[in-house]
């Protein structure tokens, strides 16, 4: 145990369960971002994703809306120690993109507008642990929040999903992304407290 | 080492406005910040319970010491704590300094922009402080947007610092009440851009504050056609935030 502060009692809504280890609960979505928010005209939107063959598979608005949507509520955590309970989303699962993708590779660096980037095992991503969303609490994914979309990993702290995504890249090695070279860990796992390096 | 807790003795708590309380904490051994780095502080109360939240560092006190300094948040559960009950001589495990992105490095010798609104401040003055103890030449400059007079933190130190030679210009944007002859209103781009480096300049812009704040900043600087790519932002306080 810690150095003990006898005047401090805290709020003590750890005891939840759900809530990951060194987290607490809000009931506000903050906003966490390195730059300015990237203007993404959804006629220009494009999602990529490339192989190490060098193909490329690409999805334009209209083929993103298209394909088979889910919607689902998770919770969510971030390596600032605030988790929000009961997000509801909607969007397209990994899974789908994946369909018809011939790769080998185990690991992918998912990249976003503004330049933003991220790396994920495929073991993360696959098997509905992950999906480019568009749509928060029934409405248009905000700009700030990173719309028009951004991945969603909610297994993972949430710098890993990477708002205003435009496509990710498979890698036969786990390069680290941007927060992954700024300081934060290579995997991220809330409930082992992968937080830093 | 970032991982690991360690203890720190507080051994200074000033506070910097009615509601802003800065600390000074020792470790046993040395520690080094970036300006505008954070730490993660965790308090343990009698039974074990904890939590932990993040601040940013506000300077450092070469070489086994550095200060946070906290705003109280309405409805908080761990700064009131810090502000209001933690005193001199107590203990508090700390954890970092952590951050390598929206951080200042005193080799950079090219024009800095510091955009800071209430107390996205205390990043910004690590910056200053770390500019000032490197005898930096790069140009810098600060914009501070408070409610009013009452709410500037490191208010004297910033008086000094603009007196000082080389001067460290600063300009202050009062949002709810000013000093007289001084304009109120929130902050626009057409107050905004006459009081900061011109995007010729091309400076590195670093913009701390309240979520709002942040997103319209960083918007009219893009508008105003300074580099996007050396803009870096940071949003503080966890919670009180709508958006």
């Amino acid at each position: 145990m810690g150095i003990i502060s006898s005047g401090f009692r805290g709020r003590r809504n750890k005891d939840q369960p759900g809530l990951p280890p060194g987290q607490y609960l809000t009931e506000s979505f903050p906003v966490l971002s390195a730059g300015p928010t990237p203007r993404i005209d959804t006629a220009e939107w494009e999602f990529q994703l490339t192989t190490e063959a060098g193909q490329k598979h690409s999805w334009s608005w209209d083929d993103f809306q298209n394909l088979p949507q889910e919607e689902f509520t998770v919770d969510i955590h971030c390596v600032t120690s605030w988790s929000k309970f009961g997000t509801r989303w909607k969007g397209v699962s990994m899974d789908t993109f994946f369909q018809d993708v011939d790769t080998s590779h185990p690991y992918t660096m998912f990249s976003s507008y503004g330049g933003y980037t991220t790396n994920l095992p495929m073991e993360d991503i696959l098997n509905g642990k992950a999906w480019i969303v568009h749509q928060f609490d029934g409405e248009d994914l905000q700009p700030a929040h990173g719309g028009p979309a951004r991945l969603l990993v909610p297994h993972l702290y949430f710098w890993k999903s990477a708002k205003w995504v435009r496509g990710l890249r498979m890698m036969d090695r786990n390069d680290p992304g941007f927060w992954e070279t700024n300081g934060y860990n290579l995997h991220g796992d809330p409930w082992l407290e992968e937080r830093y390096w | 080492m970032s991982r690991t807790w360690r203890t720190a003795d507080v051994v200074e708590a000033r506070f910097e406005t009615a509601t802003a309380r800065t600390l000074a904490l020792q470790f046993p051994e040395p520690v080094s910040s970036i300006g505008g780095q954070h730490v993660d502080i965790r308090l343990t109360a009698p039974d074990g319970y904890t939590a932990v939240r993040s601040y940013s560092v506000a300077g450092t006190l070469p070489p086994t010491g550095l200060e946070i300094t906290v705003e109280e948040l309405e409805d908080g559960e761990v700064s009131p704590y810090l502000v209001r009950d933690l005193t001199v001589g107590d203990q508090v495990e700390m954890r970092g300094p952590v951050g390598g992105w929206f951080v200042w490095q005193p080799s950079d010798t090219s024009p800095v922009q510091l955009i800071g609104g209430g107390s996205g401040v205390v990043p910004l003055m690590a910056m200053v402080r770390s500019h000032r103890a490197a005898g930096s030449t790069a140009p810098m400059q600060l914009l501070y947007s408070v409610r009013g007079p009452s709410s500037i933190i490191y208010r004297g130190e910033l008086e000094k610092l603009e007196a000082s030679s080389p001067p460290l210009p600063v300009e202050y944007v009062y949002t709810r009440e000013a000093p007289a002859g001084e304009p109120v209103g929130r902050l626009s781009p057409a107050t905004l851009m006459p009081r900061i480096l011109p995007p010729e300049a091309d400076p590195a812009v670093f913009i701390c504050g309240a979520t709002g704040f942040v997103e319209a900043v960083a918007a009219w600087l893009v508008d105003a056609g300074y580099t996007e790519g050396r803009i870096k932002t940071e949003r503080y306080g966890g919670t009180g935030d709508g958006s």
